[in-house]
């Protein structure tokens, strides 16, 4: 099974699940008798998506149109020549960063992830990446809270 | 009118002001970069600077520098990053994505900024001539035409529809409609599909969509492939800055149609930039010939000039419901509204009569926004596009930290941020399977305000009857129609031909 079809197939079992939530949405006492309900939208699509993931799986596989992706062909057949292990790392790296956000402060948890960013991607000038950081992080910061008026914690929570 | 214009004039060029204009402008390209904060987030923030001055036609010049200013910084980083931080610059990414990858960077943030100044300034010009006249059409627009205009720009898909990719188009559009779905329900806002939790309780934001969708997946793909998008030759340089004059002649008959449409659909209140954008790009891509056809989505410089038009010249036509029934027709005119209030200013029907002077002094700082944007701009574009010469071990880092602080500054919610983690690697595995992404943001961004005026369409008739009965509404349906099925017609009639089969066969 080719990936889009085993995604097809994620679809259906997304439709089919979506539907079920859909059919038995509960009403309130005065939505019942208008002529839209607030899962009449929501049934419909979940037909659709049902259908169309059909449609996907049971249809014989589409020829890719060659260069239809002007950026450089994205294919499964080059994963190994692809930097996954990078691509994994950095997506940990962002899961961290999310978490730490509030804990660490926003300052410590930017630098942190940017100078990670760029070890995990192959920089080891780290007399450059750390400044280059702070000064990111102190200005974004600066521009957002100081400027803006929007709160972001600058420092740990057992500092501020 | 004359003596109006002149009024407006004599209150915009004095000093102070162009100085304002000038502040304005800065303030909103600098800050409307940053994906998340869009021209209604930066103009709510300058409101209370705006107050403070206190003159009303000083703080509307002021504001109308913001608002520009912030479509262009919107439109930046659409283009440079694939990070679009606004629903109306989404369009912009189709095609200014792919042309900055090729090394055009320059030349797309040329044509946007040209395009968005002409957008503005055509629909200046219209919104001087017939706004009165344009302001009852708008209120012909129920319920059921709005749900009509929305299934229009759905239409935009099918630019995404490549062979054997129309049924993935579709399902990525409803997929998209899907997760419009989750949140409050329409009408009567009860939870709905929130599976419990809270953070979804005011659905998925469309920044974290937006940023999860397009700017996360191209990152990655930028990681996974460092070769990437240097096989157009131009291998990460910057080629060519400016347009040639074939380059302006192709694009000046898109700018002169998108800035009449755009504007029009901007006129009614509550479609707005983002529907114009999506319709803009649908009606040129139908409208263009061949090879140019299959440019789009591919760096089109067409594809890439009508968004940006459109968007401007709709902002621009959403001025028409405010200024003359005090009707704000879209989230940004509302915050000016609110403005407009806090200095004394009540935009109405009798505005024009009462207050002439802040009337006009609208109007040209329209016209005065529009041009100092691109005076200052279009220096400073070689600058910008270098970015992008930033090395990657830098960019990327930056690219993932701006789309994640882009999220978490418009909810302050961390649980967003994993949302976006999440959605992200999901639309990287759907790049892929050959999935096209952009249907499911249009979708997303059209779902909530199709439901809900389809929803008031029909209770207000019991039935879907309205959709045969009312004239505009089936006309607008048919149009959609077409704009979808014509496409797919086309290919299927050149496959023919090339197979060697007569037209008629």
């Amino acid at each position: 099974m080719t990936l889009d079809k085993a995604i097809a197939a994620v679809f259906l079992l997304v439709g089919l699940i979506y539907g079920y939530a859909a059919f038995t949405y509960r009403l309130l006492p005065f939505e019942q008798n208008m002529s839209f309900l607030p899962n009449t939208l929501p049934t419909v699509l979940s037909i659709l998506v049902v259908f169309l993931a059909l449609i996907i799986l049971v249809s014989p596989k589409a020829k890719a149109e060659p260069g239809g992706d002007v950026l450089g062909d994205i294919s499964l057949e080059r994963l190994r020549e692809y930097k996954t292990g990078q691509a994994l790392t950095l997506i940990a790296a962002m899961v961290l960063y999310a978490l730490a956000l509030r804990p660490a402060g926003f300052l410590a948890a930017t630098v942190l992830f940017i100078v990670a960013g760029g070890w995990i991607l192959g920089e080891r000038k780290l007399h450059v990446m750390i400044p280059v950081a702070l000064v990111a992080a102190g200005s974004v910061w600066f521009l957002v809270q100081e400027t803006l008026g929007i709160y972001l914690r600058p420092l740990p929570g057992f500092l501020s | 009118m004359l003596e109006g214009i002149m009024m407006g004039l004599a209150t915009a060029l004095s000093l102070q002001n162009l100085l304002m204009v000038v502040a304005g402008c800065l303030i909103g390209t600098l800050i409307g970069m940053l994906p998340g904060l869009g021209p209604m987030s930066i103009i709510a923030i300058m409101i209370p600077i705006a107050i403070k001055i206190g003159d009303p036609s000083a703080a509307l010049i002021l504001l109308a520098g913001v608002y520009y200013g912030a479509i262009f910084g919107g439109s930046t980083s659409s283009i440079l990053i694939n990070a679009p931080g606004v629903a109306g610059t989404v369009a912009t990414a189709f095609d200014g994505y792919p042309m900055a990858r090729q090394g055009k960077a320059g030349k797309a943030l040329t044509i946007a900024a040209i395009s968005s100044f002409a957008g503005g300034t055509i629909g200046a010009i219209l919104l001087m001539g017939f706004a009165p006249a344009l302001a009852s059409v708008a209120l012909l627009f129920h319920s059921a035409e709005y749900f009509a205009l929305m299934v229009v720009g759905l239409s935009a898909i099918a630019a995404f529809a490549g062979t054997g990719k129309v049924v993935k188009a579709l399902m990525m559009t409803v997929l998209g409609l899907i997760l419009a779905t989750v949140g409050e329900s329409a009408l009567f806002n009860a939870p709905r599909f929130t599976m419990g939790i809270m953070d979804l309780q005011s659905g998925f934001s469309f920044v974290t969509l937006a940023m999860a969708l397009f700017a996360l997946p191209e990152a990655m793909m930028l990681v996974l492939d460092p070769k990437r998008g240097s096989a157009g030759g131009a291998g990460g340089k910057i080629t060519d800055l400016r347009i040639t004059r074939a380059e302006a002649w192709t694009i000046a008959p898109v700018i002169a149609r998108q800035s009449i449409q755009g504007f029009l659909i901007g006129v009614m209140p509550g479609a707005g930039a983002t529907i114009a954008s999506f319709l803009g790009y649908a009606v040129e891509r139908n409208i263009a010939k061949g090879a140019e056809q299959e440019e789009f989505g591919k760096g089109s410089i067409k594809g890439l000039a009508a968004p940006e038009t459109a968007n401007n010249a709709a902002c621009t036509g959403s001025f028409v419901p405010l200024l003359t029934l005090g009707i704000p027709g879209s989230g940004t005119t509302a915050i000016l509204l609110g403005a407009l209030i806090a200095l004394n200013v009540t935009p109405g029907p009798r505005l024009m009569i009462d207050n002439p002077a802040i009337f006009w002094a609208v109007i040209i700082s329209m016209y005065i926004g529009n041009f100092v944007l691109l005076v200052l701009n279009l220096p400073l574009i070689p600058y910008i596009a270098k970015l992008l010469l930033i090395p990657r071990n830098y960019l990327i880092p930056f690219i993932l930290f701006f789309t994640m602080i882009g999220a978490y500054i418009g909810q302050n919610n961390a649980t967003e941020l994993l949302i976006l983690v999440g959605l992200g690697v999901c639309a990287t595995i759907l790049r892929f399977a050959d999935y096209p992404l952009p249907p499911l943001l249009i979708g997303f961004i059209l779902g909530g305000m199709l439901e809900n005026n389809f929803a008031r369409a029909v209770n207000l008739t019991d039935g879907v009857g309205f959709m045969v009965e009312r004239p505009m509404t089936l006309a607008l349906l048919i149009f959609g129609a077409i704009l979808i099925i014509l496409p797919a017609y086309r290919r299927r009639r050149a496959l023919a031909l090339q197979k060697g089969v007569a037209p008629g066969d």
